[in-house]
């Protein structure tokens, strides 16, 4: 980890291009590195990376390279799915539990090359990964300030990047990577993101960093390329229905209160709790809430009007709090206004009857509305090209 | 795992893993206990150190074991015999000064100590004996909220209620402080001070000061009822082989020589052991008596949860006892001491500044210059263990941390001389009777008896690895999380010392399935 005894926020290798293009000079603290929130303007960056390509630096993203004989074995024990099944060459999405099985994070698994991962967190979990370490052989390297990286992200990111020199970008299937010489060195490009479309993470040493910035924004100039912050990139997840730690769910490591944590099924992220890989870190807790059944039921709310159900509590038909929202927004592109909520069991049936309580200021003047909200089933944001292989030019 | 021919495997043949399977076996179990040494007993080991002599190899003098599984297990029928019954207790400085505590009585002190000991071991007796009942009685586990939990919850508080006013407000003000400062304020006699804060620290990583030792001095004295220990007739091997005749009685087999490698599972339950042969042998369900770091070593930590994981692995269990063991070629004389005491159990100590002390190094990963021992000479009673006209002389030697800084063996040496000093200056001449000498540090007790860190009690006696928390949550009430194992050894409630209860108490849980997991 980098000290910031001489800074309290820390740049990242792309801070001499990012500070340029930052003509808001709005910044906020991403685990200790200056994050813009916008560059110009959010509306703008978000169509950017709907229509275009937006750029968005990553480099904060907590980042652990996973090595040593034991590294297979340790990361099946640590995470809820099959690692055997993220093959070299591949990135899985993935959470990790605590003993009661509630999520610690969620992140993705880079099989970089058979044997050496690294393991992309929201959180810093060190010593989460140092303790499932006990008794192995593994070797855990935060490499976070080692390795810079931009998500680059739309419908033409693929043609972007190409005509940067990654030819033949489009045949790399989602969730795989791939590995370009570079400014004298080496580029991994993974076809991996946070916004729900065709889009691509791109991993260089911070040494090339700039390098990669200038080749990117020259070579995306006809392709409407622009740098996004995480304003835009909030929407843009919320609209994909993805979930944040510190948002959308209390990482388990960080709750105070006794059953603010929440489990993978509370979370709707069942698909990933994987019972007959063999023992994981929670597989006990999380039987036995299989058998018994979740507190919890996540949902993604379509909900009336236009004003975002922001920390709104969700109202069952006679009035009762059922639940709350974690993140909301009006989805430009999906045309929705969406809301994710955490319920109280049973409530989130298909056909429960379920009310946003929204509050809301013009002017001044406060109203509150109870907005209709309706269960969405799947995505509300899934555009073809998101999965398409040879991705589609634009 | 109706084919398995055992119902129960224990690992380890020491005394709480017989009191279990004798227990289960009582109960009409088939139970194997599978010991990876020659003999039964563990810790209750008698060596043969030099030709002819022969001592109590780890524990050398009892007086925790419970009567109830005495009793139980008919024990004396089995062969336990004493030499020896409630020894004196004689405190040597070295200086010429001595002090003899025998029961309640004590010479050498002021009229003013012994009015203030009396009622102290009075007011000791009686905390011991709700301590006890805690630790014969099953726990109630507290998060289930069941009508049993809350009934032995009212039983448990009834029991501290019964103290009285006067002696639940002394238990609850003194019960998680140190020895030092109890002692401090009741006594005037150095002596005295040094002899009481030595039973709160033998076998602990803990000096006077350090907070729990009150704690540890009632569990020392749990069942001796304030009177002096017992000598077992042919060394403490004995008490394991009684054990041992008893668990067999009962219709358990034991089989020796039979290392566990690895505690077998399927699909996340236990299916049996591995030897280190290779050979497997099936049983639903499988006791450890084994400490806790090494039952879990057996399991693997890719099949349990991180976070259990990281409990026991920081479970306290740093050995700081050493055992000597010197073969004599005449009875030694200790200055002012008359010889038909010799016989006693003797402290080397003189203060409790002397004995923390002593402690600051072991923090420091060093041997204490001037160790603490406590010291028996068993064949001034038991002519068997040494030829005619010899003697043995055996002591618990401290601080001799299991992780030195300047590494064992070289601190070997130098300990054992630290030692030996220290018994020159209570009793001159005692070098020239050395015939054979012997020290066992805690790398050594690791070796010798499997148990991790050489720790005397598989971990420290202290409040937070006590009771319902012993030995980690997770795996306390005898259950740990893998289905079909379960605990039986002084890592599990009440801990160690030759108590005989964890065995007693995990075979009980076992058979009303309070120990299912």
């Amino acid at each position: 980890m980098t000290p910031h005894d001489d800074q309290m926020l820390l740049d990242t290798p792309f801070a001499s291009r990012v500070q340029a293009a930052c003509e808001l000079r709005e910044w906020e603290s991403w685990k200790g590195y200056a994050s813009p929130i916008a560059y110009e303007d959010v509306e703008l960056e978000y169509f950017a990376v709907r229509n275009a390509t937006g750029v968005f630096d990553l480099t904060p993203m907590t980042k652990y390279r996973i090595g040593g004989p034991d590294a297979p074995a340790f990361l099946n024990r640590l995470l809820t799915r099959d690692v055997g099944r993220v093959r070299p060459g591949r990135v899985g999405y993935t959470v990790w539990c605590n003993d009661a099985g509630m999520v610690l994070d969620d992140g993705t698994l880079f099989h970089l090359s058979p044997g050496d991962y690294r393991l992309c967190a929201q959180e810093r979990c060190l010593d989460w990964l140092l303790t499932s370490a006990l008794g192995l052989e593994v070797a855990i390297v935060d490499e976070t300030a080692e390795v810079a990286a931009l998500a680059v992200q739309g419908p033409t990111s693929c043609a972007a990047l190409r005509a940067m020199g990654l030819s033949g970008l489009e045949t790399l299937k989602p969730f795989g990577l791939r590995h370009y010489p570079f400014d004298g060195g080496e580029l991994m490009v993974s076809r991996t993101g946070f916004t729900g479309d065709l889009g691509y993470e791109v991993w260089v040493a911070p040494a090339h960093a700039e390098a990669l910035w200038d080749a990117l924004f020259a070579a995306g100039r006809n392709y409407l390329i622009r740098p996004m912050g995480n304003a835009a990139l909030e929407l843009a997840r919320i609209e994909a229905g993805f979930i944040q730690a510190g948002v959308d769910f209390v990482p388990a490591e960080q709750v105070v209160r006794n059953g603010r944590a929440r489990s993978p099924f509370e979370l709707g992220l069942d698909w990933l709790v994987d019972f007959d890989k063999g023992h994981f870190t929670g597989r006990t807790a999380l039987l036995k809430e299989r058998a018994q059944g979740s507190r919890f039921r996540f949902v993604r709310l379509d909900v009336e009007g236009n004003k975002p159900a922001s920390e709104s509590f969700i109202l069952n038909k006679r009035g009762k709090t059922v639940g709350h929202a974690t993140s909301a927004a009006w989805c430009p592109s999906a045309k929705r206004n969406v809301a994710l909520a955490s319920l109280e069991m049973p409530w989130g049936r298909p056909e429960d009857e379920l009310y946003a309580e929204i509050y809301f200021s013009r002017e001044l003047r406060w109203t509150r509305v109870e907005a209709r909200c309706r269960i969405i089933d799947g995505s509300i944001w899934y555009p073809p090209r998101r999965r398409q292989t040879p991705a589609p030019d634009f | 795992m109706t084919d398995a021919a055992y119902d129960a495997l224990v690992i380890g043949a020491g005394h709480n893993g017989l009191a279990c399977a004798a227990y289960l076996a009582r109960r009409g179990r088939k139970v194997l206990v599978l010991e990876s040494g020659e003999r039964p007993g563990g810790l209750a080991a008698t060596r043969e150190f030099a030709d002819g002599f022969r001592v109590s190899a780890a524990a050398h003098l009892l007086n925790m074991l419970s009567p109830e599984v005495a009793k139980d297990l008919a024990l004396e029928r089995h062969g336990l015999a004493y030499a020896a019954r409630n020894l004196k207790t004689v405190v040597l400085p070295g200086d010429g000064r001595q002090l003899v505590i025998d029961g309640d009585r004590l010479e050498g002190a002021s009229g003013n100590d012994q009015a203030a000991f009396t009622e102290f071991q009075r007011q000791m007796r009686r905390f011991a004996k709700v301590l006890n009942r805690f630790c014969t009685r099953p726990f109630p586990r507290l998060a289930e909220r069941r009508r049993r939990d809350n009934w032995l919850l009212a039983k448990l508080a009834w029991d501290m209620h019964t103290l009285g006013k006067a002696d639940m407000r002394e238990l609850l003000r003194i019960g998680a402080i140190n020895i030092h400062d109890v002692v401090e304020e009741k006594f005037e006699n150095p002596l005295l001070k040094a002899a009481l804060s030595m039973d709160a620290v033998l076998g602990s990583h803990m000096g006077p000061r350090s907070p729990n030792t009150v704690y540890a001095y009632l569990h020392r004295h749990l069942n001796d009822a304030g009177a002096g220990p017992a000598l077992v007739k042919g060394g403490m091997g004995a008490l394991g082989d009684a054990f041992a005749a008893a668990a067999q009685a009962s219709g358990a087999a034991i089989r020796y020589r039979q290392r566990v490698a690895r505690i077998d599972l399927a699909d996340c339950q236990t299916v049996g052991v591995t030897l280190a042969d290779g050979s497997a042998i099936a049983a639903p369900l499988v006791v450890s008596n084994a400490d806790v770091k090494s039952t879990f070593r057996l399991v693997g930590p890719l099949n349990l949860d991180a976070g259990f994981v990281r409990r026991v692995h920081n479970f306290r269990a740093r050995g700081v006892t050493a055992k000597l063991h010197l073969a004599l070629d005449g009875l030694p004389e200790f200055p002012g001491l008359d010889p038909a005491d010799a016989g006693s159990r003797l402290l080397a100590a003189a203060t409790m500044d002397g004995i923390e002390g002593a402690f600051n190094h072991a923090k420091y990963g060093e041997c204490s210059p001037e160790p603490i021992m406590e010291i028996s000479i068993p064949t001034v009673h038991d002519d068997s263990l040494a030829p005619p006209g010899k003697h043995v002389l055996s002591a618990v030697a401290q601080y001799a941390p299991y992780t030195l800084k300047a590494g064992w063996p070289a601190g070997r040496e130098a300990f054992m001389r630290s030692c030996l000093g220290r018994l020159e200056a209570i009793s001159p001449g005692i070098g020239e009777r050395v015939i054979a000498a012997e020290l066992l540090t805690p790398p050594d007790l690791e070796a010798r008896f499997g148990v991790r860190g050489g720790h005397w009690h598989h971990g420290e006696i202290a409040l937070d690895q006590a009771l319902f928390t012993r030995p980690v949550p997770g795996a306390n009430h005898y259950a740990t999380p893998v289905p079909g194992l379960c605990l039986c050894g002084a890592s599990t409630h009440p801990g160690g010392g030759l108590l005989g209860l964890a065995g007693r108490n995990s075979a009980k849980a076992i058979l009303s399935g309070e120990a299912a997991s």
